[in-house]
């Protein structure tokens, strides 16, 4: 299965964002069927297009003046499709966490559209939101602060049937929580127990079920293993890949450790300062960068090989981010970047095929946003 | 930097090739808590020569950070207690010292770097006026000349403009530049041993290089010694010479760096390999090691992994495997190469 796919996505050497089939919804209960309709595998499923989210910077108590934004987002479109995993990867501050907080909805775009099956979701409201956000639910970082310590975890995996009572009617629910306590690896008969008497990776594990509760499509995940000990890791990362087939699911997958995201994406996405730098399958992104933010953010990754140390080649960069309220004209990795000339300071590079590779199909004619964008592979410099 | 000398005349050059720049002894730390008493570190050895990097690899309650506490003397006592165990440092065991001496090497012979910057600095007072409180308090120096040292420092390592933001506030500057003030601070009087515990785990990958590297490198320039102790396999493989992975407040393994990656003799070593993701494994389960770390305050019978083990036999259940030397299977010896399982041969003869 895995290899079919993998075949298909080279023959067609899918492009990272394609049209939107927007669907034209006059009522609420048009929107809620469109909502409602299921998903082709294979079919885009999220397509987020030019989102925007700048938060403004005020000064002044009594009379508040904008005085600047911090640009957490700016500006990146991409498609999420049925039963695949987009890795999101990043330095801390490069807006990563606030893509995923726009896509559940709960921060508002300054700009753009999120379109889940053709709907505009930043323009819902009533029943038809209600439906977008059974369908796409959330698992965070961290599990000791994401899980209430007064709920029992029968009352947290079950929350969300209070607000979607359709998924399980009341007499029911007691079983559905001890049924996805089991599926998630956890023993039913703890569904009296608090937060505290688990373990890290047992309570991301409810955080987990919690988030499977109301049968989803897509999952977002925010550094869902950073937290955890490096021997529960792999225990959670194989449940959420043995979920994905199980339940039909959809990842959207934000880490910074970048060998796990290889390990479990199908597309990697490269952000930084607010934007997407390189995206591409993960084999193109990790064999064959092409943004030389990339290729320094995979050399800088400390390989578990002491062998390795001596022939790898590393590429340091200099300084630190830039503060995304005044990011650099042009290209805004420019200020780290040892191949900067005039024309980044001048020229924004869109993220688009190099001009170079344009026809080619070599894994490195993918999307990369650089004007100089060329290969050269870091990870097999040993 | 020669006033330093002067002003810390005991032991720096008197390092003589047969005494270790430091050596645990058989070191137990536990914790009387509410609960029980908490057996954090259980019978822990080892060494650390002058210039030598011995890296200290385990998951979060392995005791590893309790170790370095207590070599650096700044353990909670209570609820913390050394029932047992030598902290020898160049011979000396710096458990039977007065507070006094101890006060004396602390910062100034054996410094400690931590891994959050942040709360680690004092958030009022300027990074150059933390700077200098050691050359201050440890040297006497004068505030002028304090400061004088303090941009010195932060020209070490590599801030930019150091004289202009020698009085800045530690939250004016970034993670990756605050980590810098602390391996500074760590530094400032030239100590024969650092302690970092986790000091890139804050930081982004990028940052972290530009650390580990500034770190490495003044470690060579100044010949010191360096615990390192982290649970980033990654790391360790970039920078150790020697690695101790400890398990449930033991050491379980101990090798070079080269072989232990290559061939390791514990199970738990061998586990945690395996669970890294590599590429010829896309699409398959990763390896996972079962179960949980275990609570210290019920450590399980025999040896504390068996629960996990894919090994296990009764012996494990029954007998705490002592740390032996691991031997090639003809018998040759494996220098610096030393496990705790019953069944090491098995695990590194395959």
């Amino acid at each position: 299965m895995a290899e079919l796919s993998k075949n298909d996505e080279q023959q067609d050497a899918t492009p990272n964002v394609s049209e939107v089939d927007v669907v034209e919804a006059r009522t609420e209960d048009e929107a809620v069927d469109a909502i409602e309709a299921p998903a082709e595998r294979g079919e885009p499923i999220l397509q987020v297009r030019n989102l925007v989210k700048h938060f403004p910077l005020t000064q002044g108590i009594l009379i508040k003046r904008q005085v600047g934004a911090v640009k957490a987002v700016d500006g990146i479109s991409f498609d999420l499709y049925q039963g695949e995993t987009l890795g999101i990867v990043g330095e801390s501050g490069c807006g990563k966490s606030t893509v995923a907080k726009l896509l559940m909805n709960l921060e508002r775009v300054t700009a753009g559209e999120i379109f889940y099956k053709g709907q505009d979701i930043t323009k819902l409201s009533g029943r038809a939101l209600k439906a977008v956000r059974r369908n796409i639910q959330m698992v965070f970082q961290d599990p000791y602060t994401s899980l209430n310590p007064r709920m029992t975890v029968g009352d947290i995996v079950g929350e969300p049937f209070e607000i979607h009572p359709e998924v399980a009617p009341k007499g029911d629910r007691r079983r559905k929580v001890q049924e996805l306590l089991d599926v998630v690896g956890l023993n039913p008969e703890h569904i009296n127990r608090y937060p505290h008497q688990f373990s890290g990776g047992q309570r991301q594990r409810i955080g987990i079920a919690r988030g499977l509760a109301l049968n989803p499509e897509i999952i977002i995940c925010d550094e869902p293993v950073s937290a955890l000990d490096v021997s529960v890791q792999a225990q959670v990362v194989n449940l959420m890949e043995r979920l994905q087939d199980e339940f039909n699911l959809s990842y959207l997958f934000i880490a910074h450790d970048l060998s796990i995201v290889r390990h479990i994406s199908d597309r990697v996405g490269v952000m930084y300062l607010g934007q997407i730098a390189e995206i591409g399958t993960d084999e193109q992104i990790y064999d064959h960068p092409t943004h030389p933010y990339t290729q320094a953010l995979l050399s800088a990754v400390p390989v578990p090989d002491p062998d390795a140390r001596e022939h790898r080649e590393r590429i340091i960069l200099t300084g630190d981010v830039p503060s995304p309220a005044n990011p650099p004209s042009g290209c805004r990795f420019r200020t780290r970047c040892w191949k900067a000339q005039d024309k980044c300071a001048e020229e924004v590079p869109l993220l688009a095929i190099p001009e170079r590779f344009q026809g080619s199909d070599s894994p490195a004619a993918h999307e990369s946003a650089c004007h100089f964008a060329e290969e050269k592979d870091v990870v097999h410099a040993a | 930097m020669t006033i330093i000398e002067d002003a810390v005349p005991a032991t720096r050059h008197t390092d003589d090739e047969r005494t270790p720049l430091l050596e645990v002894r058989d070191l137990h730390v536990e914790f009387h808590t509410r609960e029980g008493v908490a057996k954090a570190v259980n019978g822990v050895n080892y060494t650390v020569r002058a210039g030598e990097t011995l890296a200290v690899l385990g998951e979060s309650g392995s005791g590893k950070s309790v170790t370095a506490q207590a070599i650096m003397g700044i353990l909670d006592m209570p609820p913390a207690r050394i029932p047992k165990g030598e902290i020898l440092f160049r011979g000396q065991d710096m458990l039977k010292m007065s507070g006094e001496e101890r006060r004396k090497l602390r910062g100034a012979r054996i410094a400690m770097i931590f891994q959050d910057a942040l709360s680690s600095l004092n958030p009022v007072l300027t990074v150059g006026y933390q700077l200098g409180e050691m050359f201050r308090v440890h040297l006497g120096m004068s505030r002028k000349e304090a400061k004088a040292k303090a941009i010195e420092l932060m020209d070490r390592v590599k801030i930019p403009a150091a004289a202009a933001r020698v009085n800045d506030y530690p939250h004016q500057f970034s993670g990756g530049m605050r980590q810098r003030i602390m391996i500074a601070m760590a530094l400032a009087l030239e100590p024969d041993l650092i302690i970092a515990d986790e000091p890139t785990t804050a930081l982004d990958v990028t940052v972290q290089a530009q650390v580990m590297d500034l770190l490495a490198e003044l470690q060579r320039e100044f010949n010191m010694g360096l615990i390192l102790i982290t649970h980033d396999l990654g790391v360790v493989a970039d920078v150790a010479d020697k690695i101790a992975v400890m398990y449930a407040g033991r050491i379980v393994e101990q090798a070079p760096v080269h072989e232990l990656y290559k061939r390791p003799a514990h199970p738990y070593t061998r586990g945690l390999l395996d669970s890294i993701p590599r590429l010829d494994q896309k699409g398959q389960e990763l390896y996972a090691i079962k179960g949980l770390p275990p609570n210290l305050l019920r450590i399980p019978t025999g040896c504390a992994f068996n629960p996990r083990c894919p090994k296990a036999q009764d012996i494990c259940r029954e007998q705490v495997p002592d740390l032996m030397p691991v031997t090639e299977r003809d018998g040759g010896e494996l220098p610096g190469r030393a496990s705790a399982c019953h069944f090491w041969k098995e695990t590194i003869h395959g």
